[in-house]
């Protein structure tokens, strides 16, 4: 039980952290309608400058500039990139991510190469201690400060100018053109906030138990894919709760695969991508995808 | 409180000068020329595919969202060019549209579909008092504020795509086929409501395939054809023309109101 407790406490904030990434991938979705394949070089990008900076002007400057050197960087894609080619078919500007995406992550690994970097965090590999469930500290930080990252991005979302206009244009991008919402800025501010989240959720990927950052950090970010994709990738909703799924999934499986021996190690990581599967045999939106509500 | 506050610096009002508009290599408007003066109500007409909408995706500036652009002549309001603006710069002169078949934030509330009409505008304090001046209007609206506007009946969509054009505080509105698809109580309601706009001092550009209802509530209007203006003039005149009558209002004259669409059910229990 105690077990089970650990497991599920340790993929409730992977969860949380997986939900940071796919909330990204959502809303970049919804504003810019291109399905972002460079998130995961985006991530490794604010990940990368925490690692960089964080000896020289401390831990929280250097996660601050890390998170606004990835919103730059999302920012500077939707720019140079996908808004120069706004008339082009969706589908091609998603491929042109794939590229983006290929670019950014063979100059990162080049400066990377085979060093394991450690973030500077503060918690270090301290444990956390509530009676017999045992956690490391860096996962319960995690689990709150996405969970506050979430919730102050939904409220944001749901009250602000901002938000109202990232809404009308997800919806209807022509008709917001009409009211006066600037499209361009809309897109841009996607990428920026998307980039943002990002750079957290590879603090939170790379510190304790994980050795550090390395270049395959982007890689263990795809597991957001899943997670976006099962949500509905057009649901803010979806992304929260397909980043649960993915989390809880992904723990509990590892955390038992002895009993699942004969499927061979690390079914962990396959899980997944099993899970995405079962649910877009039954859900192909997604489990919070469009459904359509107008009467005319 | 209205839009007519503000100096006029041009009487002259929108003006479209030999406008062409193409859609790739397709020609969709050819020598277009219209005038809506400062506080009238100027009415096009036209079937299907004359080039209504096109004209009016001109003067807002969302042609390209259909791939479509300006191939010659030009637009101008209050003295400035429009033709070249991008939609939010138009918005920012003082030209709002409500959209043909209403294209409302259907899964947004309606208070939101109202503050999202008020972001091209001008603050806080001018939103509030535009939105006071829409539930004015539309009573309606207040009721249903915290309603998705998915779910309102089709005429209260309407109403809400027209408070919500309002909530930038337009000097001209731009109103593509308000009455379409609405029973015939609803219509008159509509048109009721544009002449209380206009009268409130927002110049109104009214494009109808309902020739009745547009020329009883326009002063002047264009008929257009295949991307031409093929008549224009005083509305009067017009609705008393062999060829108007034939053509648009059916023999039967203006007060031909059965046309095939049949009365939309408002579902009263969405109402709570």
């Amino acid at each position: 039980m105690t077990h089970f407790a650990e497991l599920l406490l340790n993929g409730v904030s992977m969860g949380a952290v997986y939900a940071l990434i796919a909330l990204g991938f959502v809303i970049i979705f919804k504003a810019s309608e291109v399905v972002n394949f460079a998130h995961a070089s985006l991530l490794l990008v604010g990940g990368f400058l925490v690692a960089e900076l964080h000896g020289r002007i401390g831990f929280l400057p250097a996660l601050l500039a890390g998170a606004a050197g990835a919103a730059l960087a999302g920012a500077f894609v939707e720019f140079a990139v996908i808004r120069r080619s706004r008339a082009a078919d969706h589908s091609v500007l998603a491929i042109v991510t794939i590229g983006v995406d290929i670019i950014l992550a063979t100059e990162l690994t080049r400066r990377i190469g085979t060093r394991v970097m450690a973030m500077g965090d503060p918690w270090g590999d301290a444990v956390l201690h509530l009676g017999p469930v045992s956690i490391a500290e860096t996962r319960v930080v995690a689990l709150i400060v996405a969970g506050a990252l979430i919730g102050t991005f939904l409220l944001a979302f749901k009250h602000t100018g901002w938000g109202v206009a990232m809404r009308a244009a997800a919806e209807d991008h022509e008709t917001a053109a009409l009211m006066g919402v600037r499209l361009g800025r809309v897109s841009l501010s996607a990428w920026a906030v998307a980039g943002a989240l990002a750079a957290v959720a590879a603090l939170f990927l790379t510190v304790f138990p994980t050795p550090g950052l390395d270049r395959t950090t982007g890689l263990v970010a795809l597991k957001a894919f899943p997670a976006a994709i099962l949500g509905g990738l057009d649901s803010t909703t979806g992304a929260l709760v397909g980043g649960l799924i993915i989390g809880v999934t992904e723990a509990l499986m590892s955390g038992y695969q002895g009993e699942f021996a004969f499927l061979g190690r690390g079914i962990g990581d396959v899980a997944p991508f099993l899970v995405m599967i079962i649910v877009l045999l039954f859900r192909p939106a997604g489990l919070f995808g469009t459904r359509e509500l107008t009467r005319v | 409180m209205d839009a007519a506050a503000k100096p006029p610096p041009d009487p002259a009002g929108l003006r479209v000068h030999d406008l062409e508009v193409a859609y790739g290599r397709v020609s969709a408007l050819r020598g277009v020329t219209l005038e809506a003066p400062r506080g009238a109500v100027v009415a096009v007409l036209g079937a299907n595919g004359a080039g209504k909408s096109t004209l009016l995706r001109a003067i807002s500036g969302t042609l390209r969202h259909h791939g479509g652009s300006i191939t010659g002549g030009d637009i101008a309001y209050a003295g400035a060019r429009l033709s070249g603006l991008d939609a939010a710069e138009v918005v920012a002169r003082g030209v709002t549209q409500s959209p043909e078949g209403r294209r409302i934030f259907a899964r947004m509330t309606v208070a939101e579909n109202l503050r999202a009409g008020a972001l091209g505008g001008a603050g806080r304090k001018a939103a509030a008092e535009a939105r006071e001046r829409v539930l004015d209007l539309f009573p309606v609206l207040a009721e249903r504020a915290a309603q998705r506007a998915g779910l309102l009946s089709g005429g209260e969509q309407q109403m809400l795509a027209i408070g919500r054009a309002l909530m930038a505080r337009p000097s001209l509105l731009l109103l593509d086929e308000p009455t379409l698809g609405l029973a015939p109580l609803m219509q008159q309601k509509i048109a009721e409501t544009v002449t209380e706009i206009n009268a409130q001092g927002t110049t109104v550009l009214l494009v109808e395939q309902n020739a009745a209802t547009a020329l009883a509530l326009a002063s002047h209007a264009y008929v257009l054809e295949v991307g031409e203006v093929a008549m224009s003039g005083p509305a009067a005149e017009l609705a008393s023309s062999d060829e108007v009558r034939r053509r648009y209002l059916g023999e039967g004259g203006p007060d031909d109101d059965e046309d095939d669409a049949a009365p939309r059910p408002v579902l009263t229990r969405w109402a709570g």
